[in-house]
């Protein structure tokens, strides 16, 4: 079995909260997806924490997960560049294809290079601005001098001006990226992951540590980042969910329950479980 | 129950002016040690002692700058050794080991620290001065090297495991390898605290007269060569300390004065090091 999201005449917005639902996209009439998962398992050592996950990522729209702590939706992020390969006895099974290529089968660093990954928490590294923004390039081998540290210098500015940072971190380039705030700090990790162009930008819950203010701009973000990047978004916030996403997967106990247009989800769950959860019956 | 209240009370003066008073004994021994050390030393160290050889046997006067840049020469040798072997084996407990190796790595190197120093000396003699046939710097720098590797490597890992895992898991999501997210990530963030590690056991190391003394042995002139007998600061105190003649007694004191200013110096320097750390950190 596999969800699909389709398209619906209905342009209402599910939350009503925010004015920047509005520009929910109809979905595209025949495209392969970007991201296809068949049959995923996942396991640590003997326990299994996913179960038979089938969805279907499409190109330049905003992918959100929701569920309960611990349902597997991380995990399931996790999967998606790999990441979950530096803990011990991870396993999986089953098929991840990344634009029709088989990810498991490809070198992983190119594929983190084209799946990009946001935390958490936000972790710059102890470096300048400019150099968590170069990070990704340097490691490409595009360091040194001259005309090549002046392309780097270009990419930075370009990252950060698509991150929405440039403005306010413009001055203090070569100061450490500590002195930033919590919310510059997000958005500079936004910026490092968008350096190396990655055609998918993964989320991992970038707001659970921000303050609402810091939240709407990373929120405005995503949405002019659409046009450029396929993104997937991990949150346990319903409402952000609601307002940001085109398509929503709701998880719940490992296994991936249902999975619509995000305006569908809220408004017209097809299961039972997802109506619960939404209407805060639990979670 | 009034009976009660002030049995508690009595335990509690006793037990608080006993613990006083051991914190207080601790203390004074440093201090008397630095005092003593100050006193007997400071009178006798002038210029000449840091920049003359020894003199002869019965003529007053003379320095040991023989001893003190011997010393350096030691030290040279061993951080050449231990330290990168220290280093390197701190990064693989921390980065890249399993769980059974680190394990044993990890407690043969807590066994190795253990080890009484003079063993040291005696694995030094055996490795290079019985195949060499006679004393030399690099086996006393040798014997050195061998008791810094596992100081080096506990702290090495120490600091290396307080760097936070989502900066690692940030530079392997921008696709760097293990090696790489290492190499520029990890190591650069604990970069102070490792180099502070390594003074502080360089300072250790630099007072050990026993790995010495029948490793680089001594020399009342300048070393000719790293195969060459060279003196050292602990082994001079060592030998003018036991002999019968007063000025040599007073030149261990100015000796032992600087042994322990250099000791200071590092210690001084290295928490410099890391407050400044905790500092840019903020």
């Amino acid at each position: 079995m596999s969800y699909s999201p389709g398209s619906s005449a209905v342009m209402t917005r599910a939350s009503g909260s925010q004015p920047c639902a509005d520009v929910s996209r109809p979905l595209p009439a025949e495209q392969l997806p970007k991201i296809s998962v068949r049959n995923l398992q996942f396991y640590y050592g003997a326990r299994q924490v996913l179960y038979d996950v089938n969805l279907d990522i499409q190109e330049k729209r905003i992918t959100a997960l929701i569920g309960p702590s611990g349902c597997g939706k991380s995990t399931f992020l996790r999967t998606l560049n790999r990441m979950y390969e530096t803990v011990r006895h991870a396993r999986l099974e089953g098929q991840i294809l990344l634009g029709g290529q088989d990810i498991l089968t490809q070198d992983v660093t190119q594929l983190r290079r084209r799946v990009g990954m946001v935390f958490q928490k936000s972790n710059p590294f102890p470096k300048t601005v400019f150099e968590n923004v170069a990070y990704g390039l340097r490691i490409s081998g595009l360091g040194g001098w001259g005309r090549r540290s002046r392309m780097i210098e270009e990419v930075v500015e370009q990252s950060l001006r698509r991150a929405a940072l440039w403005d306010e971190v413009k001055d203090h380039l070569h100061k450490s990226a500590y002195m930033l705030s919590g919310g510059q700090q997000q958005r500079l990790c936004i910026a490092r992951a968008l350096a190396v162009d990655p055609e998918v930008l993964l989320l991992d819950e970038p707001c659970s540590a921000l303050d609402p203010i810091s939240t709407a701009k990373i929120e405005e973000l995503l949405f002019s980042l659409r046009d450029s990047c396929t993104l997937v978004i991990v949150t346990h916030n319903m409402q952000q969910a609601a307002r940001v996403a085109d398509d929503t997967g709701f998880f719940l106990l490992g296994r991936l329950i249902e999975f619509s247009p995000t305006r569908i989800m809220f408004r017209t769950p097809a299961k039972k479980e997802t109506e619960d959860y939404i209407t805060g019956r639990f979670g | 129950m009034k009976e009660r209240r002030w049995r508690r009370r009595v335990i509690n003066v006793v037990m608080l002016s006993l613990t006083g008073a051991c914190a207080l004994v601790s203390v004074s021994v440093l201090v008397l040690i630095l005092g003593y050390l100050f006193w007997h030393g400071g009178r006798y160290l002038n210029w000449a002692f840091l920049t003359q050889l020894p003199k002869p046997v019965g003529e007053p006067g003379g320095g040991m700058a023989n001893a003190i840049v011997g010393s350096g020469r030691l030290l040279l040798v061993a951080s050449l050794t231990g330290v990168p072997v220290g280093f390197m084996g701190g990064v693989y407990l921390s980065e890249f080991g399993g769980r059974t190796v680190p394990f044993l790595v990890r407690y043969a190197a807590d066994l190795l620290n253990g080890v009484p120093s003079i063993i040291m000396g005696i694995f030094a003699y055996t490795v290079v001065v019985i195949p060499m046939h006679h004393f030399s710097a690099l086996a006393g720098g040798l014997a050195l090297g061998a008791m810094l590797i596992p100081i080096v490597v506990r702290s090495t890992e120490e600091f290396l495991r307080a760097v936070p895992q989502p900066l690692r898991e940030g530079a392997l999501a921008l696709g760097a390898s293990q090696w790489k997210t290492v190499a520029t990530v990890v190591v650069p963030t604990a970069f102070q605290g490792i180099a502070t590690g390594i003074l502080l056991s360089l300072a250790r190391v630099a007072g050990e007269t026993a790995p010495l003394l029948f490793t680089s042995f001594n020399n009342r002139f300048w070393s000719s060569g790293w195969d060459q007998p060279v003196a050292s600061l602990p082994v001079m105190i060592y030998t003018y300390a036991i002999s019968p003649y007063d000025d040599w007694h007073r030149q261990a004191w100015a000796a032992g004065l600087i042994l322990l200013l250099l000791v200071l110096v590092a210690n001084v320097g290295a928490r410099l090091i890391l407050s400044r750390r905790a500092a840019v950190r903020g």
